[in-house]
Parts: C-alpha cells; sequence; structure tokens
C-alpha cells in the first residue's frame, strides 16, 4: 500500500516499500509556470531530508526541491531532460523526478497528507 | 520548494487583425535579416592592399577551412545596423524610469573628449614617461571619488558594478586573512540585488539573508541577532532597493564594526546622495560605484560599464593591482605586489582599468562641479518623490513616507483586475515608455520600481504620470483582455521566452530557415 | 546648469505637490552627523570649453600610438577601424540604451547580439558564444570556473606561456574560491610537457595561441590527453585576428575558448574597455558565464529573439549562480560585430596576411641586428627578441626618440633576469616599412 505525503515546500513523495518517488505539486508547477529545465542528482547519490534534491527552472526562476526524506538515488526520470514540460502536464504522474531508496520511513512523520496538503493550499496567499 | 518568481505571463492574446504589408515592413521599422542571410562571395566593405609576396612563418598551422563569415558592401552594413537601431528605446529617446539603473542623459561631451587621440589611441603598456597624462587624469578622478565619499582610497580596475561588489569583498576577505581570521559568513538584506549574495558566494562564503521590517529597512534586531564572531561583512544598499534611506545606518555600522566584522555598501543608489551625504561618513568601509549609473557613462546596450571601489583605510593595502600613487616627483604606476602594495590583491582585469569610462565620467564630474553634483542628487530625490505625489492614488504604495532617488509600488491597485505587473509594463510599452523595473525587489508582491533620474524635466514626468494613472484606471475598469494583448506597435510582440530557454538556439547555422 | 532641466519655479511648484517644505525635508532621514550642509571641496560647475580646455591639456600630454613607429602588442593591439565604425555605435538607439530586459523594444540589440555570438562561433571553430564579457583576462579566470564546474574537479594547470595578467587574475579568482591552480614558470621558449601534469583532479589544462611569446602550437595532442583523464582544454587567444590565419582552437579539439576582442572595433584606450569572447560546446552549455541571446517567435509567429538561460544568472540564482555577472561589454561587442561585417571572410583573410606579412618583414630586418635573436619558430603578428642588453632601458631611450619599440618582457616579471634581454614585438597592418627601417636603425644606435 503506497503512502502519499506532502512538504510545506510543496513537494509530493510516495512511498512504496522502501522506494519513495518525489516530484513537485500541481500548485508548484502553477507558481512556477512553464518548466525549461530540469537538473537531477546523479544515480547513487546520497540525499539529505530538507537539502536540495534537484532544481527546477522556468523561463524567468529557478527553484530548489528538497528531498522530503533521507536516503540514496535508485532512479532519476531522464525524460524530463528533452521534455521538461511534463512537469506542468502531469506534475504527480509523468512528471516524477527522483527515486529514492529510503533509510528511515520516520522521516514521513510530519509531513501532511492529501487533505491536509489541499488545505494548506487553499490557505496560500 | 522556494524560490519561484512572480513573472508568469499568460499565453499571449492574438492581436486585432491589422492590414498586412507586401514587404512585412510597417513604416518606419524594416524586416531586416540577419548578416549571414545577406552576404554574397566577393563583397567586402574594406578596400585592403594586398601584401608582396613573403615566407610564411605559421608554423604550418595555417588554416584549413573557410570561416563562413558573409561578405558585405559599407552601404550594405551601414543600412543593416541602422535598421537594427531603429527597433531600440534609448534614452535619447525617452524617459527609462528603471529603479536602480540611474538612466540619466548621457553627455556628448563625454564622447568626444574619450576619443581624443590622447585618451583613446595610448598602449596600457607604453612607457610612463609617455603617458603621464593618462595617470594624472586616473589621479584626478581618484581624487573627484575620494572627496565624494569621504573615503581615503579607491581601486580603480573593476569593470563593472558586480566586478566591484567582487573586489570590494576579495579585500574583506583578504584583511581578514592578514588578521589571522577566518569567518564564513556574510549578512545580506533580503531585498538585495541578486549580484550580492552571487559575490559572497563567489568569494567562498555562506550567505544569510535579514529581513526588512514593516517600514522596508534592515530588521536592526534581526540583523544584530545574526552578527558574531563569525561574520564577515554585511553587504548593505543605501538607499535601499525599495529607495527608502535606511536610518538606523550609525547603529547598524557601530554593531557591524563592534562584532570585528566590515561595512560593504552596494553604491547602485549613490545618485541620491551625491553631494549631500558622504558614504565614509555613514561608517562604511568599502562601497563600489557604477559610473554607468551615476557618472552618466553610456550603458551602450548592456555594458560597458565600470566600477571602482572607494576603501576605508582598513582596506585600502588589499586594493587590487595596479595602483596609482604619489612618487617622488611624479604619478607611478604599481603593478607588483612590493613595498606599499606589498598586500595588494592580485589583479582582476587585464591592464589597468576602464580609462574610456574614466575620461567620460571624470568630465561629467567637472561639468557638474561641487555645485551640480549636490543638485543632481536633489532633483533626483525631487522627480521620484514627485512622482510618489502624483501616482499615490493611483497606484499603491507598500511603505509610507518621502522616497530618495527611486519610489517602489506594489500590485494590490491590480487586485482582482485580471492585470498583472508584467501586463501593465506591457501597455506601458505601447504607450511609448519603456517600463519601470518589475518583480523587484522580491520584498513585496509585483514590485514596480521606479527612477525618474534628475534629467527629466517636469513635463516628462507629468507626461508620464498621466499614462500611468490613465492605464491603472483601465486596468480597474476591467479591460484585462488589452492589457495582455500588449504590446501591439511594437516591431514584436510578445516573445517566447519558454520557448528559447527550452530549445536554446544561440546562433545562425548554415541552412537553418529565417 | 545644461543637463539639469528643473527650473526654481518648477521646483517650488513640485515640493508643494509633494507637501514637502524645502528639499532638506526629503533628507530628513539621513542622520544629522552626516548631512552635508556646504559644498565639497572641488570645482565649481564648468561649461563645456572650460571643461574641453582641461582634459585636452592632460590628453596633450600623451604620446598617441599613432605618432611615430609603434610596435607594442602583449595582448592590446594597434589596428585600423574603418569610419563606419564609430559612426554606427553612437547612434543614440545604441549608445544609450539599456540592457535587452524588454525585449519588444530592444530587437536591435537582440538581434546584433545574435549575430556576434555566431562571428565568435565561426571564428573560433566553437559551437555557441555568449555576448561576451569584460575582458579576455576575466573570461579566462571564468573558463576556469567553469571547467570545475563541469568536471567537478578543483585544480586548473596554467601553461607559462598564458599572459601574465590573464595568469594574475586567474590565481586571484581562485584564492578567494578556493581552488589549486598549478601556474607554469614562463616558458618563452615553449618546452613544456603539459600532459603530464593532468591528474584526477584536474579540471582543465589552459594554453594561449599564439602564446605570450608569439608561438603558435597545435594543441590537438594535449586535448586528447586532456579528454583522456577526463579534463577540459581550455584555449585563450589575445589576438583574435590571428584566427583569420591560423587554424582555430576549435578544430584542436577545444571545450572552451576565451579571448580578447579588441583588435576589432576598438581602440587601445589605454587598456580599456576592451571586450571578452567565450565560447564553448553545445553540451556545456547550461554552465556557460554571461548572458547569452536565444532565437525565438513572437505571439504572431515572427522571428525574433531574447536573452535567455537567465537562470544561470546572478539576478535569478543568487548565491547559486554561475557567476556574479551582470554586465556584457554591449557597445565593444557591437563593434566587433560591425568591424568583421565590414570585413568579412575575404576581407580578414587579407588583413590577417597584411598582418602576418608586416610581421615577418619585421622580424627578417631586425634579426639581422647584431646581437638580437629572434625567439620564435612561428609567429602571427607578435614575436619574441632577446637583445644583447636588457630591453627595458632600450625601450625608454628608443621612446624619448619617438620611437615606441614593443614590450619588455620584464614589465611583467621584474624579479626574473633571465627574461631581462626579452622584448616582445607587434607589427600590424598600419606598420610601414619606414618604421620597420626607424625601429631597426634606433636600435642599432642604442644597443651596445
Amino acid at each position: 500500500m503506497s503512502i502519499l505525503r506532502f512538504t510545506g515546500d510543496h513537494e509530493w513523495v510516495r512511498l512504496d516499500g522502501d522506494v519513495a518517488v518525489i516530484g513537485v505539486t500541481d500548485y508548484a508547477q502553477q507558481q512556477l509556470g512553464d518548466v525549461v529545465y530540469v537538473e537531477l542528482p546523479e544515480i547513487g547519490q546520497a540525499l539529505e531530508k530538507g537539502k536540495e534534491a534537484a532544481v527546477v527552472e522556468s523561463a524567468k526562476a529557478a527553484s530548489e526541491v528538497y528531498a522530503p526524506v533521507s536516503g540514496e538515488v535508485v532512479a532519476v526520470n531522464d525524460v524530463l531532460l528533452g521534455e521538461p514540460a511534463k512537469v506542468n502536464a502531469d506534475p504527480m504522474g509523468e512528471g516524477w523526478f527522483v527515486k529514492i531508496r529510503v533509510a528511515d520511513e520516520t522521516d514521513l512523520e510530519g509531513l501532511m497528507d492529501e487533505a491536509a496538503y489541499e488545505k494548506f493550499v487553499g490557505e496560500q496567499p | 520548494m522556494t524560490g519561484w518568481s512572480q513573472a508568469i505571463a499568460a499565453p499571449p492574446e492574438p492581436a486585432v487583425e491589422e492590414p498586412q504589408t507586401l514587404s512585412g515592413n510597417r513604416g518606419l521599422v524594416i524586416e531586416e535579416p540577419l548578416l549571414f542571410e545577406q552576404g554574397v562571395p566577393g563583397r567586402c566593405g574594406v578596400d585592403l592592399p594586398e601584401p608582396p609576396a613573403f615566407r610564411s612563418r605559421l608554423g604550418g598551422l595555417e588554416r584549413r577551412a573557410p570561416i563562413g563569415l558573409p561578405g558585405l558592401s559599407e552601404p550594405q552594413v551601414v543600412r543593416h545596423f541602422t535598421r537594427l537601431s531603429q527597433k531600440n528605446y534609448a534614452i535619447d529617446a525617452g524617459i527609462y524610469p528603471l529603479g536602480s539603473c540611474t538612466m540619466k542623459h548621457n553627455p556628448r561631451l563625454n564622447e568626444k573628449l574619450a576619443r581624443l587621440p590622447g585618451f583613446a589611441d595610448i598602449h596600457p603598456l607604453q612607457p610612463l614617461s609617455t603617458v603621464a597624462g593618462a595617470l594624472e587624469l586616473i589621479n584626478t578622478l581618484a581624487h573627484w571619488l575620494k572627496t565624494l565619499t569621504g573615503m581615503p582610497a579607491v581601486a580603480l580596475s573593476p569593470a563593472a558594478g558586480a566586478h566591484g561588489e567582487l573586489c570590494g569583498i576579495m579585500t574583506v576577505h583578504a584583511a581578514l586573512d592578514a588578521r589571522g581570521e577566518r569567518r564564513r559568513r556574510i549578512l545580506v538584506p533580503e531585498s538585495a540585488h541578486g549580484t550580492n549574495p552571487a559575490t559572497a558566494a563567489a568569494c567562498g562564503y555562506a550567505v544569510e539573508a535579514i529581513p526588512a521590517n514593516k517600514r522596508g529597512r534592515v530588521n536592526v534586531a534581526a540583523l544584530k541577532a545574526k552578527l558574531g564572531a563569525d561574520v564577515a561583512a554585511l553587504m548593505l544598499t543605501n538607499p535601499n532597493t525599495c529607495g527608502l534611506f535606511e536610518d538606523e545606518i550609525l547603529d547598524i555600522a557601530e554593531a557591524v564594526h563592534a562584532a570585528g566584522a566590515y561595512f560593504y555598501c552596494d553604491g547602485a543608489n549613490f545618485n541620491a546622495l551625491v553631494g549631500r551625504v558622504r558614504p565614509g561618513d555613514l561608517g562604511i568601509d568599502c562601497m563600489h560605484i557604477n559610473l554607468h549609473k551615476t557618472f552618466s557613462t553610456p550603458h551602450g546596450g548592456g555594458g560597458p560599464g565600470s566600477g571602482p571601489v572607494a576603501l576605508a583605510a582598513s582596506l585600502a593595502p588589499f586594493a587590487p593591482l595596479p595602483w596609482v600613487v604619489h612618487g617622488p616627483d611624479d604619478l607611478q604606476l604599481v603593478e607588483h605586489a612590493e613595498g606599499a602594495a606589498a598586500q595588494a590583491l592580485g589583479r582582476l582585469k587585464g591592464f589597468h582599468g576602464q580609462m574610456g569610462m574614466f575620461v567620460r565620467a571624470l568630465a561629467y564630474m567637472m561639468s557638474h562641479g561641487a555645485d551640480g553634483l549636490r543638485q543632481v542628487a536633489e532633483d533626483a530625490v525631487l522627480n521620484a518623490n514627485y512622482l510618489r505625489a502624483r501616482l499615490a492614488d493611483a497606484l499603491s504604495l507598500p511603505f509610507p513616507g518621502a522616497c530618495m532617488h527611486e519610489v517602489l509600488f506594489d500590485d494590490r491597485f491590480l487586485r482582482d483586475t485580471g492585470v498583472t505587473t508584467l501586463d501593465f509594463a506591457k501597455a506601458l510599452i505601447d504607450e511609448g515608455f519603456h517600463p519601470m523595473t518589475m518583480y523587484f525587489p522580491l520584498v513585496v508582491h509585483g514590485a514596480l520600481l521606479i527612477e525618474p533620474t534628475e534629467t527629466e524635466s517636469k513635463e516628462s514626468l507629468d507626461r508620464f504620470a498621466d499614462v500611468v494613472i490613465g492605464l491603472a484606471r483601465r486596468a480597474r475598469a476591467g479591460g484585462a483582455a488589452a492589457f495582455r494583448a500588449a504590446p501591439r506597435f511594437t516591431p514584436r510582440r510578445r516573445l517566447d521566452e519558454t520557448g528559447a530557454a527550452r530549445k536554446p538556439v544561440l546562433r545562425w547555422r548554415p541552412g537553418a530557415e529565417s | 546648469m545644461r543637463y539639469l532641466p528643473l527650473t526654481p519655479p518648477e521646483r517650488a511648484a513640485m515640493l508643494a505637490t509633494i507637501g514637502a517644505g524645502s528639499i532638506d525635508d526629503l533628507f530628513a532621514d539621513v542622520p544629522t552627523a552626516a548631512r552635508l550642509d556646504g559644498l565639497l571641496d572641488l570645482p565649481r560647475a564648468m561649461g563645456e570649453i572650460e571643461v574641453e580646455r582641461r582634459l585636452a591639456a592632460m590628453a596633450a600630454k600623451n604620446l598617441p600610438a599613432g605618432s611615430g613607429p609603434f610596435f607594442l602588442g602583449a595582448g592590446a593591439y594597434r589596428h585600423h577601424v574603418p569610419a563606419a565604425v564609430d559612426h554606427l555605435i553612437q547612434r543614440g538607439e545604441f549608445l544609450t540604451s539599456y540592457t535587452p530586459y524588454q525585449p519588444e523594444v530592444s530587437q536591435g540589440t537582440l538581434q546584433y547580439l545574435f549575430e556576434f555570438q555566431t562571428q565568435v562561433a565561426l571564428l573560433t571553430g566553437m559551437e555557441v558564444a555568449n555576448a561576451s564579457m569584460y575582458d579576455g583576462a576575466t573570461a579566462c579566470a571564468e573558463a576556469v570556473m567553469m571547467a570545475h564546474r563541469v568536471t567537478r574537479r578543483n585544480k586548473a594547470v596554467l601553461s607559462g606561456g598564458l599572459h601574465p595578467h590573464y595568469r594574475s587574475v586567474c590565481e586571484t579568482y581562485a584564492r578567494f574560491a578556493g581552488a589549486g591552480l598549478a601556474a607554469q614558470e614562463p616558458a618563452p621558449r615553449g618546452g613544456e610537457d603539459l600532459a603530464t601534469l593532468i591528474d584526477a583532479e584536474t579540471s582543465c589544462v589552459v594554453v594561449q595561441n599564439p602564446d605570450f611569446y608569439g608561438e603558435i602550437r597545435d594543441y590537438a595532442a594535449l586535448a586528447e590527453a586532456c579528454h583522456e583523464r577526463g579534463a577540459l582544454l581550455v584555449v585563450i587567444v589575445t589576438e583574435i585576428l590571428s584566427l583569420g590565419a591560423i587554424v582555430p582552437p576549435g578544430e584542436m579539439g577545444a571545450d572552451i575558448v576565451a579571448a580578447e576582442g579588441q583588435s576589432l572595433g576598438n581602440a587601445l584606450n589605454f587598456g580599456g574597455p576592451h571586450l571578452g569572447l567565450f565560447a564553448t560546446r553545445d553540451r556545456f552549455v547550461r554552465q556557460m558565464p554571461g548572458r547569452v541571446a536565444g532565437q525565438t517567435v513572437d505571439a504572431d509567429g515572427r522571428r525574433g529573439w531574447v536573452l535567455t538561460l537567465s537562470t544561470r544568472e546572478q539576478h535569478i540564482r543568487r548565491e547559486k549562480a554561475t557567476s556574479n555577472i551582470c554586465t556584457n561589454s554591449g557597445l565593444c561587442a557591437l563593434a566587433f560585430t560591425i568591424h568583421l561585417a565590414l570585413l568579412g571572410e575575404e576581407g580578414l583573410t587579407r588583413l590577417a596576411r597584411l598582418n602576418h606579412a608586416a610581421a615577418v618583414a619585421a622580424a627578417e630586418r631586425l634579426e639581422r641586428l647584431p646581437g638580437v635573436r629572434l625567439l620564435n619558430d612561428s609567429f602571427f603578428n607578435e614575436f619574441g627578441l632577446s637583445l644583447p642588453s636588457p630591453a627595458a632601458p632600450v625601450v625608454e631611450r628608443l621612446a624619448e626618440r619617438g620611437i615606441l619599440a614593443g614590450v619588455p618582457v620584464s614589465r611583467f616579471y621584474p624579479e626574473r633576469a633571465e627574461l631581462a634581454p626579452l622584448l616582445l614585438v607587434a607589427a600590424t597592418e598600419l606598420t610601414t616599412a619606414e618604421d620597420i627601417e626607424r625601429l631597426a636603425n634606433g636600435l642599432r644606435e642604442v644597443l651596445p
């Protein structure tokens, strides 16, 4: 059974067993505008919860994507390098960024579930 | 994630049907192909003799393949660049109210004097006995800058403002190295221009942001809380990027110095202070000056600039080479780190500095004099406050009270209109004005930062204000579609920046479609 | 005052609109202790006549390069700039415009930047170029930092044939970025084996071609050695005109080219403003510093240009930027573009031949002087001579006779006695047979 959680910085993380898929939310891609480029980490790289995992660029802004959980990178979505628009078109599906082998499941504690995140987005200015 | 900007463009609206011309030209605006699309073999715009036979000494490394450059005659080249020029807005054509850019008139006397052969046709490495006048000019400029800033030394080699910032932070680092101290952090206000943190990072420092207070100034309590033995410097802009004077600056300087740190000032906004306030009197240890802002050297479509750095006595020994100093009989050029210059930073640039900009800036300073320069600051501040007063009702002011040489508005006046700051700026372009700075500083939403400068007449300000007020009214009256279609009367309408960044095409290639 | 439009009645009316009693009210935030009540101790305002008189007097104390035989190079070269160039760059729409951030009203600037970028890529034999940098020396330092980013390594090897100012700027930048630098000893006779210096921490090897002493070399083998070990080859060009005659760095396998473009379109100007050129391969483009113009279409589908890849730059990435650079050398780049447009393929190659021919004539004449030895096997328009006595005093004495004989290498390396006899001599399309003869005669009289 997969667990879906959200951060206050508008990343999502979906945990299946010990592998977590991360990306940015629909709200994030709307705020960013058209994504033009994505900078992904290397396979094997160690990511730390709360630290930079990737960078997503629009024409006018470059934003850090932070790792919601700690772990080792096991896969990156290379397709985004040639088709960055997928982040806008399908942010929760084909627009995924990185897959991580999670060291500690308790990293997910404190993150919002879907209902809490939707409420959070509603409160944004 | 964080850091996204507010400048998101909605997809452009198609224009109202307009009659098309056969040529694609529109009156004086000509569709001009690239040079590479109009070259013809055998054409050349320069007549050169063929040299007499000689024995080649190129070591067998003669070019093997053609370069691929197009051939054009002089008339074609003149026409090509004339047509291009006609598609540019410029200070010569109208008000250019970009905040913190100080787009003032560029006097033509400066261009004439910079082209005197005695300045333009001298090589930087000629024997010093043959360039005494160049050293005199540099020394005179340095004297003016030291007097205007109230600081005892000035480093003249940096080629631009950002280069001057780099120079300033490097001298801070060098001074701390000499003290045997390793400090790792630099403090920068949230409202700072992006070059400030980029400079700090380039010098190996970690950057910490200080928030603004409700009055738009640096939050001094937050600043003091972050000061400590690990802070190398505070980088402040004064007046700040909200156009406001940091009135607690003496307190700030004392706190920074008490912590053993240095006080760097970004001098981009010196136009508000010149002749009325000396940064040295505010406790500043180093400040870069943009000759292309305060001192009128032309922006040239993006450069060249010049960014000399005024230095306090504590930092002067670390100024980069070369130095122009007084010798026993005459001026000397010190090019090596020895003697009094033993602790100098190495070079930041080839040769000596932006001499062409020095001549222009000194001509400007002499033209104005002490009295004229003081009047510059007063008229700059007066013009900005006049616009503030005229626009206060139609637009929305985030911070109360008078401003200095620039005035900051936010986009609350556009709330619920469907018109963004970006759309508003594009509509202003159709009205014949270059827009103000948009979306900077980041401390307010949808910022509009207006700096008219002292060379705008009252009539010019009134015309500008009338149009801005009219556009604000139109936006609130429900004209969003028209704003999103703007600009319609320019040589090009809104351009696809997303496409340009996704699939970069950064040069012409043979076989490319026009 | 001629540049200030406001009159006293207007100022009064504006203060009334603002609701301020006097201009001092608007400076109320300035701490009292820091307020200047009177004028600073500087001259008062002057009209054009007086400013011109004063600055012309300073200019008259300088000996212009065009006033007699002139043979200086060492990174700045005296060339003829066609009259049309200076007229065109002084058009107000070019001279007084800003960075093209509003592309709809800056297509003039953006189109010429795109043309300039193309010219630089073609000349250097590389794939992509930026919209220029401050000068060749800072472009060189930026190339080294880019190589660190691309390879994720931290140490650069600099050839002893690199211009000493360029080496010095690299050293300054490296010191504060905490990066490593292995700068080789000055190498007037070459003989370096740079490939042996590449290890697992080397991000790049930096060479200059023609080098500081004028020698031309083929760096294809060095490029291969670099690539085998995961490092980049950076090639520096200080006399861009040389690329009208010799194999460009791109064909030798260079990964980054940083160059000085002053020779085309721009006067000597005592060393500034000059023009940094920067070119690289497509696959490295997102690590390339500086501004770049890119092609796109507008809302009506018509071709146009915008500044692009801006998210690498300081105003967006802030502390994560590729560099802190804000400005390019705009108007200097325009002058370069116009000059090269006038020259075209035929004009540039002929101009390069003229330069080389002048240098060959000078070298052949001067190496016949007793005690004078030519250092180079090859050269373009600049070569090194070894004199029978220190070169600097010789140059001083010839300057007294109105002959600007070249650059003594000791100007850059005063502490190195073995380099004291070396003189760098440059000749261009402006050098006449009479100039060469006067230099030869002058040297013969002055040398022991």
